[in-house]
């Protein structure tokens, strides 16, 4: 029953403004993929060509070998649980569930077993009778999810199903959905704008923006090594350096950057080209004291607590950086220290032209 | 902080009522009263301006055709408005603001200069029959407001439960029947009768469309007041009310009012 679904090339536009370019996009049977970004940037407008509300300009859908491009919606077979659940107001909880089977020609007996069943395993069975109105936002989207879930759809897809929760149900509905997903081995694609959600439950993640999709890989390999600067703004690395390379010695590259020099090793950090920038997080820039220390040299400034760590706003010759520096040592604003890149935390990107 | 009202209050709402209702309670005097000319206090009391009504074929005719028309017009403004409110709300981004005032028109222009028009450019120029004008005109007049009350409904409708639906497997025209209907439903009941008693009143453009041999209810009252003084206009006045009543009582029976205070 589960599907591999294929974008391909698919561009779409808004009157004449584009709002996808070119996206090609796998995803393996049983897979669950997330499309992550900001608001406008082209992750709801994939979900709602795939459902088949939008039309594709160029490019094709494909669904286990069938094209969808053309298909009208409701012949797509495609689950979808929508952020503000989109319960039928007029249907009882049970009918809301059996509305897709109804449309599939089932008996009201047989509707009503398999209803009841997914409703079971959502554990809402003990409110089939009432209405969706007397109903909590958690147990409806539980509803909403077994109402999708219960057609046995090839592809399930996900419009930001939890942004309405409240921050703790959240958590447990991700681990709920993530499980149902993964006993059933649906094919699944889930919208969010939501970095740690989509990192939680994805087996992979398509980061987007303005309507390009800017890397997609697994969560593990997005968060250490994003492959441009967007990504790597993205999931966190705050501090982005723009270097040249002005000696190579075997192995150690000197590298440049506003009159401020750094060695580097290639073995730390792979190959590093001509022209680079240096990406980190806060926590891969050590603040030390030591002045023969093989860092930027930095005034710090404004210090915040973090609870983990202090963060300093540091003032240096390529502009400011923010760093972390250890709990046990707190140290004043307009200390002179050196910033220590540390190569596990860190990643070389390509110079884009960008900053 | 108390849960009785406060006694000013009371007294205003007592005054208001009256207000309201005493108009009404002179009407149903002067239609019961045994004289040949309208008065109140009635003096004597008698059902047979009441029968007089039916003894009239004038009136008996009017009624006829004023309830053949609030009804059919209704119904017309209903096939038409539905349709139109839901696609104004459906693709409110996509159409122009513009097409949704172009239904709120007829009520804007002055209804005498409404139907001024209509006789002018349809009734004269077409030569239509006149029942044909009431219709067209009373579907006009009414359907700004069937437009409005049912995109009212719409507004608070949430087109992804549309959509939800025609992911599930119903093809678009089937979710509107079976999704979207039954969830305006107060809407389209609300519709249906403020339209149908906006019918049934009106005077203005019935005025011009109503012609030899065919009227409707209102008009007759004015035509037979002009020539008459007795009490069967106020008996006509009562049944219209009583007419407007039963549809309301009918509907609250069936579905219950309480939907209006929404």
């Amino acid at each position: 029953m589960t599907q591999p679904l294929d974008l391909q090339a698919v561009s779409a536009h808004y009157g004449t403004t584009k709002v996808l370019e070119d996206l090609s996009l796998s995803v393996q049977a049983g897979e669950l993929v997330s499309l992550l970004g900001a608001s406008g940037c082209g992750k709801t407008t994939t979900l709602r060509l795939i459902a088949g509300f939008l039309t594709p300009t160029t490019g094709s859908i494909q669904l286990g070998g069938r094209d969808l491009t053309r298909l009208p919606t409701h012949k797509r077979d495609i689950g979808l649980v929508f952020q503000n659940y989109a319960l039928f107001p007029h249907l009882s909880v049970l009918d809301n569930v059996a509305f897709g089977l109804k449309q599939r020609g089932l008996g009201s007996s047989e509707r009503r077993k398999r209803a009841m069943a997914m409703l079971e395993r959502v554990g809402l069975s003990a409110l089939a009778d009432r209405a969706p109105g007397a109903l909590s936002g958690g147990q409806k989207q539980r509803v909403a999810l077994a109402r999708a879930l219960v057609i046995e759809p090839p592809l399930l897809m996900f419009d930001e199903p939890l942004s309405n929760l409240d921050a703790k149900l959240r958590v447990d509905m991700r681990v709920e959905i993530r499980q149902l997903q993964r006993s059933n081995g649906t094919t699944s694609v889930y919208v969010t704008h939501d970095q740690e959600e989509a990192f939680s439950i994805s087996d992979r993640v398509a980061i987007m923006n303005a309507g390009r999709l800017m890397q997609f890989d697994r969560p593990e390999v997005l968060y250490r090594r994003p492959a441009n600067t967007f990504v790597a703004r993205f999931v966190g690395f705050e501090n982005i350096i723009p270097f040249k390379v002005v000696a190579r010695e075997g192995d150690t590259v000197t590298a440049e950057t506003a009159g401020m020099t750094l060695r580097l090793s290639q073995a730390a950090y792979g190959a590093i080209p001509d022209t680079f920038l240096l990406a980190t997080r806060p926590d891969g820039l050590m603040v030390s004291t030591d002045p023969a220390a093989e860092g930027l040299p930095a005034r710090l400034g404004l210090r915040t607590y973090l609870g983990r760590a202090y963060q300093y706003q540091c003032e240096t010759a390529a502009g400011q950086l923010i760093a972390n520096g250890s709990l046990t040592n707190p140290l004043e604003a307009g200390t002179g220290v050196k910033l220590v890149p540390m190569p596990e935390q860190c990643t070389i990107l390509a110079s884009e032209g960008t900053r | 902080m108390s849960d009785r009202p406060h006694p000013f209050l009371i007294v205003v709402t007592a005054l208001v009522y009256l207000f309201l209702m005493l108009p009404l309670v002179i009407v149903v005097g002067a239609a019961l009263s045994d004289t040949t000319y309208l008065t109140f206090p009635p003096q004597g009391l008698s059902l047979r301006w009441f029968e007089n009504i039916f003894e009239i074929s004038a009136f008996r005719r009017t009624i006829i055709t004023s309830l053949q028309i609030a009804f059919l017009g209704t119904m017309i403004a209903l096939l038409i408005g539905i349709p139109a409110a839901y696609a104004l709300n459906r693709f409110r981004i996509e159409l122009p603001k513009w097409l949704g005032t172009l239904f709120v028109l007829p009520i804007l222009v002055p209804e005498i200069v409404f139907g001024f028009a209509l006789l002018k450019s349809f009734t004269v120029g077409t030569g239509a029959p006149i029942f044909l004008s009431l219709l067209i005109g009373h579907t006009l007049i009414v359907l700004p407001y069937v437009v409005r009350v049912i995109s009212a409904s719409l507004a608070s409708f949430d087109f992804s439960v549309e959509e939800a639906a025609i992911s599930l497997g119903s093809s678009p025209v089937k979710t509107f029947f079976t999704i979207v209907l039954p969830n305006i439903r107060a809407g389209v009941i609300a519709a249906f009768i403020l339209a149908f008693i906006t019918s049934l009143n009106d005077v203005s453009v019935s005025l011009f469309l109503t012609g030899p041999g065919i009227s409707t209810l209102p008009i007759q009252i004015l035509a037979h007041v002009e020539q008459f003084f007795d009490p069967t206009v106020a008996s006509v006045s009562v049944l219209l009310m009583f007419l407007t009543v039963a549809v309301m009582a009918v509907v609250e029976r069936t579905l219950g009012l309480t939907f209006l205070a929404k």
